[in-house]
């Protein structure tokens, strides 16, 4: 019985360790599964309208925060009716040349289908895929390469 | 791009059917290289001076090469030439093949060459030294400014002979150059020969450009550039500079590849956030659209008789690698195995299919068979991929980059070749970083 209580002492340390550290990592690399939550790279297209948003590896989903930002733009386009953008999709260098080029227009196409439930008219909207070839980060690390998995929409007039 | 013009006069001599006894086995990796003796080609001296060539050094220059390309390969052990027992001009006439058998030699190519009247008269011998025969010759005539080329046809003769495969040596290389900072890539075509010699820059870097890839059938080439910013596939003649953009499609065109007979491209068009395959008839100029999935179907790769192509998609979730017909019918997934897939490449011998693999963060260039059963991986880096195939389909050569530090420092590209049996990866020798090899077919085939 002594034996069993000890294990289960030292399990329940062991699992509140494991949770404390997960936590400490968390805040860490701005990362919430490999998703970039970070401001490093980010500009703006006006004050408080980030320009970017940022993708799994091998996804071109928009996760909450990047829905939010998206309709921080849509806001911010419908405010600005001349304005044109382009949307650069980008893919990390982990991934075949050919289909990162595919990965970053579907990105950028996620991106701009969003602003258009928004309202934003698709003609305002051009897109572009860069695949793997312009990283805003060059390091070969895990923060780089989800900074560089992104969409960046750009102002063209 | 000065057309190269190259006129040969063969005539074979000796052609009955010599039973050799040296053969060299290049079906698994040799790890006994034959030892091959080559002389020096002997400067015949009524040779006159030819404009701007070192017309006395050109026989050891032709054998330096020939040597080169035979040490390459990993299956011969060419050997040094000190230890070299005749004159090139006797041994070419008749070698005494005791003398030689005694440094070890298995084989001993000799030749001879004379420059005269603005002409080059070259003529070679291969000697089985172990049955004391004459295995094969071959005399040609051409203009001396193609003196590499004659290094490389000769190297071609010899390995056609010595292991019953075409050889692959006159042939070239189109990559895409890099240099500058890794977020600032500045990217040309470049063309150099199988060796790295003759390099030469087929644009000037002021547009980022993408996996070049050649016509088998002619020095087409077919690749992505983001000319006016509008990433479009492009048709390049090498020898006019010629360039044009393949089809009116409006949006992002890529990933193209010319079917085996030359006169389509297959490539991906992305629209809309999916990208799906075309093919586009190079003479009629029909298009005609292959796939037809939400997913992302792009690098296709016809099979040499043309009748199937290969090509990744994710549809299954993740990039795996698919087989069709040509007509985009009877689609059947081909990987199953752990980790993602792309760049499937047909073998010109139609016999297997070259891809990248990418799993738990590490890449792999591998072969396996069309039905996707016998995977090898044969090479495992930080990163690599598009593999390229030699003509003769016994060689691969693919892309490599290092992993860079914190900005980017550290960072390089280069190409590299591994043989089908996994064995002699090499390093090849490019002028600047280099990515997105392929290789051409024989030129003077």
């Amino acid at each position: 019985m002594t034996l069993n209580t000890n294990l289960k002492n030292i399990l329940l340390v062991i699992f509140a360790t494991l949770i404390l550290s997960a936590c400490s990592t968390g805040k860490k690399s701005k990362l919430e599964g490999d998703v970039y939550t970070g401001k490093e790279t980010v500009k703006y297209l006006a004050s408080g309208v980030p320009d970017r948003v940022f993708f799994a590896t091998n996804k071109s989903s928009l996760t909450t925060a990047s829905r939010a930002t998206l309709r921080k733009q849509a806001t911010f386009l419908r405010k600005n009716k001349k304005l044109n953008v382009t949307i650069e999709g980008h893919a990390d260098e982990r991934g075949t040349r050919e289909y990162n080029l595919a990965l970053g227009e579907r990105r950028a196409n996620a991106a701009r289908d969003y602003l258009m439930t928004y309202g934003i008219s698709g003609k305002r909207i051009s897109v572009i895929s860069y695949g793997k070839e312009k990283p805003v980060n060059p390091a070969s690390s895990p923060l780089a390469w989800s900074q560089n998995r992104r969409s960046v929409t750009v102002k063209v007039n | 791009m000065k057309r190269i013009i190259l006129f040969f006069l063969l005539f074979f001599f000796n052609v009955k059917i010599l039973y050799a006894l040296i053969e060299v086995d290049i079906t698994r990796g040799n790890l006994d290289p034959l030892p091959i003796a080559i002389s020096p080609l002997h400067v015949d001296i009524k040779s006159v001076e030819y404009e701007g060539l070192k017309v006395k050094q050109l026989g050891s220059d032709i054998s330096s090469i020939i040597e080169k390309n035979f040490k390459n390969t990993g299956l011969f052990n060419p050997l040094k030439k000190e230890a070299f027992v005749q004159k090139p001009d006797i041994a070419h006439l008749k070698p005494r093949f005791e003398d030689w058998r005694l440094i070890k030699a298995q084989a001993l190519v000799t030749g001879k060459l004379l420059v005269k009247d603005g002409k080059l008269k070259v003529e070679f011998r291969l000697w089985d030294l172990t049955a004391a025969k004459e295995m094969t010759a071959l005399a040609f005539t051409t203009t001396p400014s193609n003196w590499r080329r004659v290094a490389h046809i000769i190297s071609d003769k010899i390995y056609e002979r010595l292991t019953g495969e075409e050889g692959y040596f006159d042939t070239r290389i189109i990559y895409v150059s890099e240099s500058g900072p890794k977020s600032e890539r500045v990217k040309k075509l470049a063309i150099m020969d199988q060796d790295g010699a003759n390099t030469k820059y087929l644009t000037l870097g002021n547009e980022l450009v993408l996996t070049p890839r050649f016509n088998p059938t002619n020095q087409m080439v077919t690749y992505l550039s983001y000319f006016r910013n509008m990433p479009r596939v492009y048709l390049l003649d090498i020898e006019t500079g010629m360039q044009e953009v393949v089809g009116n499609f409006p949006g992002m065109t890529f990933a193209p590849r010319f079917s085996p007979d030359g006169k389509k491209i297959i490539m991906s068009f992305a629209e809309e956030g999916n990208s799906d395959i075309y093919t586009m008839d190079l003479e009629t100029r029909v298009v005609e659209r292959i796939t037809n999935h939400s997913s992302i179907d792009t690098s296709p790769s016809f099979s040499p008789d043309g009748k199937y192509i290969a090509f990744n998609s994710d549809r299954s979730g993740l990039q795996q690698l698919y087989v069709m017909r040509s007509d985009g019918s009877n689609v059947k997934r081909i990987t199953f195995g752990k980790g993602i897939y792309g760049t499937p490449v047909w073998s010109p011998r139609g016999d297997l299919i070259a891809f990248t693999k990418m799993r738990k963060g590490r890449f792999y260039i591998g072969v396996m068979r069309t039905d996707g059963s016998g995977e090898r991986l044969l090479t495992e880096n930080f990163y690599q991929e598009a593999p390229s195939w030699s003509p003769n389909g016994r060689v691969l050569v693919f892309y490599r980059e290092t992993k860079a530090g914190s900005k980017g420092e550290g960072f390089s590209a280069s190409l590299w070749s591994i043989d089908i049996t996994g064995y002699n990866e090499r390093k090849l020798s490019t002028k600047t970083d280099a990515s997105d090899p392929s290789w051409s077919s024989l030129l003077s085939k």
